[in-house]
C-alpha cells in the first residue's frame, strides 16, 4: 500500500497542517530543519538507524546512525559559532558530495545561520558571483576546490572564514581555518537555535535569461511541503533504501537529498562518484536500493546501454522510481517499465518551489511524457500569455501559474526583490513555463518561456556565459543558447564573432570551451561552437538570440521586423 | 601505441582538468570519470582533443563515461578507430 491512498481524496481534503501534526512542528517552539532531521529522529526512539551509507568512487564505504547525524551536525555547529559564525550569516558548502556536506548542511542551520549549497564544479567566476550576491562570511570546502576560492577571495571582502574540512599539515593562509569533522570533540548536547518558522534557512542560486544569477530564499517551514512530498510522491518507507542522484549543489540534493529523506526517517545512500551505466546498477544491487529518485539525463544514458546490461543485475529490490529536472520523455518511461518492471514518475517543480508541484503520484495512472497533477494543497493552473487569466480549455498552451502560499515557495530572490515581485501576475506565481491541461487534469510540459538554458537538468543563464565569452581575448560578441540534445534535452551552443586578428580553427573553438568550464562549470561550456562574422540583432543592437535559438529547433523564426539592417 | 600517445594524453587531462597543486597523480589507470577528474559534461572537450590530436573520428555512441574513464580505455577507444 502507498503512503498517499487515494490521490482524489488527499486533493480534496487536504491541508498542510496534517503534514504539520504529523511532523509536530513547532511543539515547544522548535521550527529548524535541523531538529526534525535528527534529534527528532532520535528521541522517537531511532537513534541507532542508519540514516547515511556513504560510497566514495575508490569503493570506500561510511555510515552514519541518526545518533550520528545528530551529534556530528551539533559538533559543527559549535565549531562554527566557536569562530565566529552567527545567525542568519550565510555559509557556503562547496564540496562533492562527501559525508561532510550533508552533515555541515543540518550543523549551519541548527546553529541559525543560512546554508548557501554550491555545485562543486563551478569555476572561480561563477563561485565568485554567487559568493558575492549573497555576501557569504563562510566557505566550507575540500583542499581539492581551494584554488578557486584562493583566487577570488580578495575580491570579497565578507568572506573571512574559509574553513578547509579535508587539510593537510600545510601551514593555513590568511583566514583559512582547518577542521575536520572526524577529529573533533564530539557534542553531544547543543542548543539548537530556534528559530522562527519565516527565518531564512537555505539560498540556491538559479539562473535567469538576463543579469545575474538570483539567489532563491528559502525558510525553516519549507520542510513542512518536503516531508510530505517526500512522503506521497518518493512514497517514502520506514524500510526504504533510498537513493537521490542529485548533488546538493542543486535545490533537489538538499529538498530531496538531505531534508525530505531524514525528516522522514529513511536510510539514504550516497554515490560520490561520476556516472556509469554498470557503476549505478552495482550500486542499486549491492545496496538493495528500493526508491530511486534520478534524472531524465542519466535514465536516458540508462537507456543507450540496452537491456542486455541490466539483466547482468539483481535489481529486484526497486519499489519505486521518480524523476526530476527536466520533463521524462514518454520513450524514457516506457523503456523504464520494460527494464525495471516498473515506471519512472515524473516530478515538476523548481528550485523557486522549494518542493514538487505537479507531480505523478504511487497509484495514479501514468501518461507517459506527462507532468503529472498538482500535488494536495497546490493550486496550479494555465495561463494565458498576455492576460494571465486562467485558461480553462483543454489542450490550449500558456504559462504555469501557481497559487502562493504553499510553505516550501522561496521568500524573496536574495538581494533582488524587484525580479521577485515580477514573478508575480494577477495573482499567480508564474513559473516561467509552458505547458496545457488535457480533459483528465494531466499537465503536459512545452517548454521554457524564455531564453534559458535546461542542460541535464540545470538552468544555465545565456547572459552569464556570454559575459564569460566576452573575457576570452578573441570574442569581439557572442549569443549562447539552448540546442537540442538526445540526452541533456538542451545543450550550449555559442555563436561568436571574433576580434580582428583571430582566425576560427578547432584549436580556437577548444580553447574557448575550456576556457568556459573552467571559468563557469562544464554545465555552462558549449557543446558546440559557430563562429559567424557577426550576430543578428535589433536596429536599438540587442543580440537576438530568439532567432538563433529558433534556428536550432528547426522553429518559425518569427517576427524580425526590428531585425538591424545589413 | 606508443608511449608518446599515452603521455599526450595524461599530459592534457593535467593541465585541462587538475589544478597544478591538486596534488593528484594520473596514470594510464587512474580513474577519471568515475573519480570525477573529468564529468560527463567535459568528455565533450577530452573527446575533441582527442580527434583533433589524432585525427579520428570517434562515434557519440562510443563516447561513453566507461570509454573515458582511463587512459588506458581511452587508447582502446583510439585504437578501435585508427584501424578503420
Amino acid at each position: 500500500m502507498n503512503n498517499i491512498g487515494s490521490y482524489e481524496e488527499r486533493y480534496k481534503t487536504f491541508n498542510w497542517k496534517q503534514s504539520e501534526e504529523e511532523l509536530e512542528y513547532g511543539k515547544n517552539g522548535m521550527y529548524n530543519i535541523g531538529y526534525y532531521c535528527s534529534d527528532r529522529i532520535c528521541e522517537k526512539g531511532d537513534g541507532n538507524k542508519l540514516a547515511l551509507i556513504w560510497e566514495g568512487f575508490t569503493g570506500e564505504v561510511k555510515k552514519y546512525t541518526y545518533d550520528d547525524i545528530r551529534v556530528y551536525s551539533n559538533t559543527i555547529a559549535k565549531f562554527l559559532q566557536d569562530v565566529g559564525i552567527g545567525i542568519g550569516d550565510r555559509v557556503c558548502l562547496f564540496m562533492d558530495k562527501v559525508p561532510e556536506l550533508y552533515l555541515s548542511f543540518i550543523g549551519i542551520l541548527k546553529m541559525g545561520g543560512i546554508a548557501q549549497p554550491l555545485f562543486s564544479a563551478f569555476g572561480e567566476d561563477a563561485l565568485y558571483t554567487r559568493l558575492d550576491d549573497a555576501q557569504t562570511k563562510a566557505i566550507m570546502i575540500q583542499k581539492k576546490h581551494l584554488h578557486k576560492v584562493r583566487k577570488i577571495k580578495s575580491k570579497l571582502p565578507n568572506l573571512t572564514k574559509i574553513i578547509i574540512i579535508d587539510a593537510d599539515d600545510s601551514q593555513p593562509q590568511v583566514n583559512e581555518i582547518h577542521f575536520w569533522m572526524e577529529k573533533a570533540q564530539k557534542v553531544d548536547k547543543f542548543d539548537i537555535v530556534k528559530v522562527g518558522p519565516e527565518v531564512p534557512s537555505v539560498i540556491h542560486y538559479t539562473s535567469g535569461t538576463t543579469g545575474k544569477p538570483k539567489g532563491a530564499q528559502h525558510v525553516h517551514s519549507s520542510i513542512i511541503a518536503q516531508y510530505i512530498t517526500s512522503k506521497w510522491v518518493l512514497d517514502l518507507q520506514p524500510e526504504d533504501i533510498y537513493w537521490c542522484t542529485a548533488d546538493p549543489g542543486w535545490v533537489t540534493g538538499t529538498s530531496y537529498g538531505i531534508i525530505g529523506p531524514w525528516a522522514n526517517g529513511v536510510t539514504q545512500i550516497v554515490l560520490d562518484a561520476g556516472f556509469g551505466t554498470e557503476k549505478w546498477y552495482a550500486f542499486v544491487q549491492k545496496y538493495k536500493v528500493t526508491m530511486w529518485y534520478s534524472a531524465p539525463t542519466a535514465i536516458r544514458l540508462l537507456m543507450k546501454e540496452g537491456f542486455d546490461v541490466v539483466k547482468k543485475y539483481d535489481l529486484s529490490s526497486l519499489r519505486h522510481l521518480a524523476s526530476v529536472g527536466e520533463p521524462l520523455n514518454a520513450e524514457a518511461v516506457i523503456w523504464s517499465d520494460k527494464a525495471f518492471g516498473k515506471p519512472f514518475y515524473d516530478t515538476y517543480w523548481q528550485t523557486e518551489t522549494g518542493a514538487m508541484v505537479i507531480t505523478n503520484f504511487p497509484g495514479m495512472k501514468i501518461k507517459p511524457g506527462s507532468m503529472g497533477k498538482p500535488f494536495p494543497g497546490i493550486a496550479a493552473t494555465i495561463l494565458n500569455t498576455k492576460t494571465y487569466e486562467p485558461i480553462t480549455t483543454p489542450g490550449i498552451v500558456g504559462l504555469i501559474g501557481l497559487k502562493p502560499g504553499w510553505p516550501s515557495m522561496m521568500r524573496t530572490y536574495w538581494n533582488n526583490r524587484e525580479t521577485y515581485d515580477g514573478k508575480f501576475k494577477n495573482g499567480w506565481y508564474v513559473c516561467g513555463d509552458r505547458a496545457s491541461i488535457d480533459n483528465e487534469g494531466y499537465f503536459w510540459f512545452v517548454g521554457r518561456d524564455d531564453d534559458v538554458i535546461n542542460t541535464a537538468g540545470h538552468l544555465v543563464g545565456p547572459f552569464e556565459i556570454e559575459s564569460a565569452l566576452l573575457e576570452h581575448k578573441a570574442v569581439a560578441e557572442s549569443a549562447a543558447v539552448g540546442k537540442p540534445d538526445p540526452v541533456n534535452m538542451e545543450v550550449v551552443k555559442a555563436f561568436i564573432a571574433l576580434k580582428p586578428g583571430f582566425e576560427q580553427s578547432d584549436d580556437m573553438e577548444l580553447d574557448i570551451m575550456n576556457f568556459i568550464r573552467k571559468r563557469l562549470s562544464p554545465l555552462a561550456m558549449p557543446q558546440e561552437i559557430e563562429f559567424v562574422p557577426s550576430l543578428p540583432k535589433t536596429r536599438s543592437g540587442k543580440i537576438m538570440r530568439r532567432l538563433l535559438r529558433a534556428k536550432e529547433w528547426g522553429e518559425e523564426i518569427g517576427d524580425t521586423s526590428t531585425l538591424e539592417n545589413d | 601505441m606508443s608511449e608518446d600517445v599515452k603521455k599526450m594524453i595524461i599530459d592534457y587531462v593535467k593541465k585541462e582538468y587538475l589544478e597544478e597543486d591538486s596534488g593528484v597523480d594520473v596514470n594510464e589507470n587512474t580513474k577519471l570519470i568515475s573519480s570525477g577528474i573529468v564529468d560527463s559534461f567535459s568528455m565533450v572537450s577530452l573527446k575533441m582533443f582527442l580527434e583533433k590530436k589524432f585525427q579520428v573520428k570517434i562515434p557519440d555512441d562510443k563516447a561513453t563515461p566507461e570509454a573515458f574513464d582511463s587512459v588506458n580505455n581511452i587508447i582502446k577507444l583510439l585504437n578501435d578507430f585508427t584501424k578503420t
